[in-house]
C-alpha cells in the first residue's frame, strides 16, 4: 500500500457509521472515470486497458450449455458488474475464470498469461481471488485467524519450515499486522478474536472481502457480495467495494439487484442463457430492451423476486398509494417487497 | 471386594501399555480428522504397515531390528500415498471407504499362507524384539512399582520408551498446528474451497496430513508389537480402528491431549470394570451368572459393552469431548 491510500483509510475508521464513512471516501475517487467514454457498448468490446480476456469460452452441462463467451475483456482498475436472470451462468462463468471448473474450451489470459488450465491456488498467487455466493466463512476459526490465512505467500505454510518458529514468527508478526489494519479498516477490530461461526450473514460477507485483500490481489472477483446482507449493511459493503477501485484493484461482482449495479458499477455485462448479450455502461443497460426482455420476458418465473420485476409487477399498487396522496404507504410496500426480495436470495 | 487391588490395576491400566500404543495411535488420527477433516477408517493400516515394516525387516529382509524402525516408517508413507493420491481431490467418504478396505486387505495379505516367508502368515512374527530389551537397564522378568503403579521391568522399558515418544508426538502436533501450516491445514477441514481461492492447495495439504497422522500411526503399531514381542496378524482387525475413534471422540478431535487423556480415561475404564465384575461377591455373581449368564468367559465381552454406553451417553450429554468446546461445536452446524 502506498501512504496515499493510508491516508484515505485513516478517514474512514475515524468516522461513526462505516457505510456512509467509507462510501464518501471512495466517491471522492474514481481512478477510471471517463475511461469508457469511448468504448462501443456492445458485447465483446474492446476495452482500453483489458486486465482479464476470456475467448471462446464454453462449459456444457450433460446438453445444457451453461456458459458460451465469445470475447470478454475486462477493463484495468474499473468496477465491472455481471449481471443476469438467475440459470443465466454467472456462477459457472466465476467458475471458470477462477479456475473452480474446467472449461470445455476457451482460453483465457490475465494480463497476458494464459490461466486456462491455472488451479485456483495458483492464481490466488498471481493476483485473483474471489468470494462466494454462498459465504464461506471458515467458522471455527477466530476472525484474525481467517484473515491472516489469507496473506500469501507464507514460509510457514510449508511443512517443514513449520517446524521451526524462528523461521516464520517473524513474517507472522507482519501477517497480523496487515490482518489487524484491514480489519480496522472494515470496522472489525471488535469481532477480532471472535469465532467467526458466531458473525451474521453480513458480517461474513465483510469478512470474506476483508480476507480476500489479505492476498494482496489486483482482481477481486465478488460472486453476489449483496446476497443476504441486510439493507445497513449493504451502504457499507458498497463502500469497500467502491474503496478497491480507489486503490487501484480491478473489480468484478456478479449481482442481481440494479440498484447496486446502477450505484456502484462503471461498466455492465449481461449474460443470459450462457452468452453476452449486452455490454455498457449501466444508464446504457438500464435501456436495453433486450435486457428487460431477458429479465422480464423469457425469464418470467425463474426470476420473479429480482427487485425490478418486482418493482415493474407490482408497481401499480405503489403508484396508487402514491396518487392516492399516501407517500408512507407507498414507501411501506417498497419496504416490504425489497425485504421480501432479500429473504428470497437469502434462500438456499 | 478388594478396593487397593482394583485400584492398583486401575492406576497400573491408566498408563499401562495399552494407553501408550492407543493414545498414540489417536494422535495420529486427531491429524487425520481433528485437524485435517480426513475420514481415516483404517488407522490400524498404518499401525499394521508400522508392525510389519518392523517384523519383516527382522524376519524376512534377515536385517537388523534397528533398521526396522525406518522400514516402517517407510510403509506408513508409502500407504498413506496410496491412500491419499487417489481419494483426495475427491469428496470427503472416497477416503472413508478406501481406508477400511486397504487396513482389511493388509490383514488379509499379510495372514495369507503363500506369504508365510514373508510376513509369517497366521504364526506372525516372533523374536525379533531381543535387541530393544538388551538395552532394558530393568530387568526384564521382575516387578517394579511405584505407588499404585506395578509392571514387569520388560513393560516399564517399553513404557519409558513409549511415553516419551508420545510425548514428542504431542510436541510436533503443537508445534505444526500452531504454525501458519496448521491454520491452512484447519482452514481446509472448515471449507476447502475458501482456501483454495485464498492460495492454498488442499490436496498437498491433506497428503501431507495422512502422511504425519500415518507416521505417527506406524509408530504406535511398533511400540505395540514390541510390548508384545511378536506380530500377529489378526491383532490388526477393525475393531482396533474403532477404538482408536473412540478414544478420540471420548477426548474430544482437534485438542492436542485429547487423545492421550481420552486413552487414558478408556483403558482405565475398562480394566476398572473388567475387576469389579471379577471381584464381586460370590452371591453377587452367581446372581448375575443365573440371570444374564454372566461368567468368566463374557465378563470381557461386557465390560466393552459398558464403555460403549458410557460412549452413548457422552454423545448426549457432551458431545464436543473432554476436551472440545461446546460453542465451537455449535458453529459447525451453522
Ligand atoms: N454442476 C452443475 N451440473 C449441472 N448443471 C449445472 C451445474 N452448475 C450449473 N448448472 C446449470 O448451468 C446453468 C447456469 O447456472 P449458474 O451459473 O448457476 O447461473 P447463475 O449464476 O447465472 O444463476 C443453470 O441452468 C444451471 O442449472
Amino acid at each position: 500500500m502506498t501512504d496515499e491510500r493510508e491516508v484515505v483509510f485513516g478517514s474512514t475508521s475515524g468516522g461513526g457509521g462505516a457505510g456512509a464513512a467509507s462510501a464518501n471516501m471512495a466517491d471522492l475517487v474514481n481512478p477510471v472515470a471517463g475511461v469508457f467514454d469511448d468504448v462501443v457498448p456492445e458485447p465483446g468490446s474492446p476495452k482500453p486497458d483489458p486486465i482479464l480476456i476470456a475467448s471462446n469460452v464454453m462449459k456444457t452441462f450433460g446438453g445444457l450449455t451453461a456458459v458460451d463467451v465469445e470475447h470478454l475483456e475486462i477493463q484495468r482498475g474499473a468496477i465491472t458488474a455481471l449481471i443476469g436472470p438467475n440459470g443465466a451462468g454467472k456462477t459457472t462463468f466465476f467458475n471458470l475464470l477462477t479456475g473452480f471448473d474446467d472449461m470445455d474450451r476457451g482460453r483465457v489470459t490475465l494480463d497476458g498469461d494464459v490461466i486456462t488450465k491455472v488451479p485456483p491456488h495458483r492464481l490466488a498467487k498471481r493476483g485473483m481471488v474471489r468470494t462466494f455466493q454462498l459465504t464461506k466463512a471458515l467458522s471455527r476459526m477466530k476472525v484474525i485467524d481467517n484473515m491472516k490465512l489469507g496473506a500469501t505467500p507464507q514460509r510457514g505454510e510449508s511443512f517443514w519450515v513449520s517446524l521451526v518458529t524462528s523461521l516464520w514468527s517473524g513474517q507472522e508478526a507482519e501477517v497480523e499486522a496487515k490482518a489487524d489494519a484491514l480489519l480496522d479498516r472494515f470496522n472489525m477490530t471488535h469481532m477480532r478474536d471472535e469465532f467467526a461461526g458466531t458473525m451474521s450473514g453480513g458480517q461474513r460477507k465483510l469478512i470474506e472481502m476483508a480476507r480476500a485483500l489479505m492476498t494482496d490481489p489486483k482482481l477481486v472477483m465478488l460472486d453476489e457480495p449483496m446476497a443476504g446482507v441486510n439493507p445497513a449493511l449493504t451502504q457499507s459493503l458498497l463502500g469497500h467495494v467502491k474503496g478497491l477501485r480507489a486503490e487501484g484493484r480491478t473489480v468484478i461482482f456478479v449481482e442481481h439487484d440494479m440498484d447496486v449495479v446502477r450505484d456502484i458499477s462503471d461498466w455492465v455485462v449481461v449474460m443470459a442463457e450462457g452468452q453476452i448479450i449486452a455490454e455498457g455502461t449501466p444508464d446504457h443497460i438500464s435501456a436495453n430492451t433486450d435486457v428487460i426482455d431477458a429479465y422480464l420476458g423469457k425469464h418470467h418465473d425463474s426470476d420473479l423476486f429480482d427487485d425490478e420485476v418486482v418493482a415493474a409487477v407490482l408497481d401499480d399498487e405503489v403508484t396508487a398509494a402514491a396518487l392516492d396522496g399516501d407517500d408512507d404507504a407507498a414507501a411501506a410496500i417498497v419496504r416490504e417487497l425489497s425485504e421480501e426480495v432479500r429473504q428470497e436470495e437469502d434462500g438456499p | 471386594m478388594d478396593w487397593g487391588f482394583i485400584f492398583e490395576r486401575t492406576m497400573s491400566a491408566m498408563i499401562g501399555p495399552e494407553a501408550m500404543v492407543f493414545a498414540l495411535a489417536a494422535i495420529g488420527l486427531n491429524v487425520h480428522f481433528g485437524y485435517a477433516g480426513l475420514l481415516n477408517f483404517g488407522q490400524v493400516g498404518f499401525l499394521a504397515a508400522g508392525a510389519y515394516g518392523l517384523g519383516m525387516t527382522v524376519y524376512w529382509l534377515d536385517l537388523n531390528f534397528w533398521l526396522g524402525i525406518p522400514f516402517g516408517i517407510l510403509y506408513a508413507l508409502v500407504l498413506a500415498l496410496i491412500l491419499g493420491i487417489p481419494t483426495l481431490r475427491l469428496r470427503a467418504d472416497y477416503l472413508a471407504i478406501v481406508t477400511i478396505a486397504a487396513s482389511e486387505s493388509i490383514r488379509l495379505f499379510v495372514r495369507w499362507r503363500g506369504n508365510s516367508d514373508i510376513t509369517g502368515a497366521s504364526q506372525g512374527i516372533n523374536e525379533f524384539a531381543r535387541p530393544f530389551y538388551d538395552l532394558n537397564p530393568f530387568v526384564n522378568g521382575q516387578f517394579y512399582s511405584l505407588g499404585p503403579f506395578k509392571y514387569l521391568g520388560r513393560d516399564v522399558w517399553v513404557l519409558m520408551v513409549g511415553w516419551t515418544i508420545v510425548m514428542l508426538s504431542l510436541l510436533v502436533v503443537w508445534q505444526i498446528m500452531r504454525s501458519p501450516w496448521g491454520r491452512a491445514l484447519r482452514a481446509i477441514r472448515e471449507d476447502e474451497d475458501a482456501a483454495r481461492a485464498l492460495g492454498k492447495n488442499a490436496y498437498v495439504y491433506k497428503v501431507q496430513a495422512l502422511m504425519i497422522g500415518g507416521v505417527i500411526g506406524a509408530l504406535a503399531g511398533m511400540l505395540q508389537v514390541i510390548q508384545k514381542s511378536s506380530v500377529q496378524p489378526d491383532t490388526f482387525n477393525p475393531v482396533i480402528t474403532f477404538t482408536i475413534w473412540a478414544i478420540l471422540i471420548l477426548g474430544g478431535p482437534g485438542r492436542v491431549w485429547s487423545p492421550v487423556v481420552g486413552s487414558m480415561i478408556y483403558w482405565s475404564l475398562i480394566v476398572f470394570i473388567e475387576n469389579v465384575l471379577r471381584g464381586l461377591p460370590s452371591g453377587a455373581r452367581d446372581t448375575l451368572e443365573n440371570t444374564v449368564r454372566l461368567s468368566d468367559i463374557n465378563i470381557s465381552q461386557l465390560r466393552f459393552m459398558l464403555v460403549g454406553l458410557g460412549l452413548l451417553l457422552l454423545a448426549r450429554f457432551r458431545p464436543q469431548g473432554i476436551f472440545g468446546s461446546r460453542e465451537e461445536m455449535a458453529l459447525d452446524d451453522r
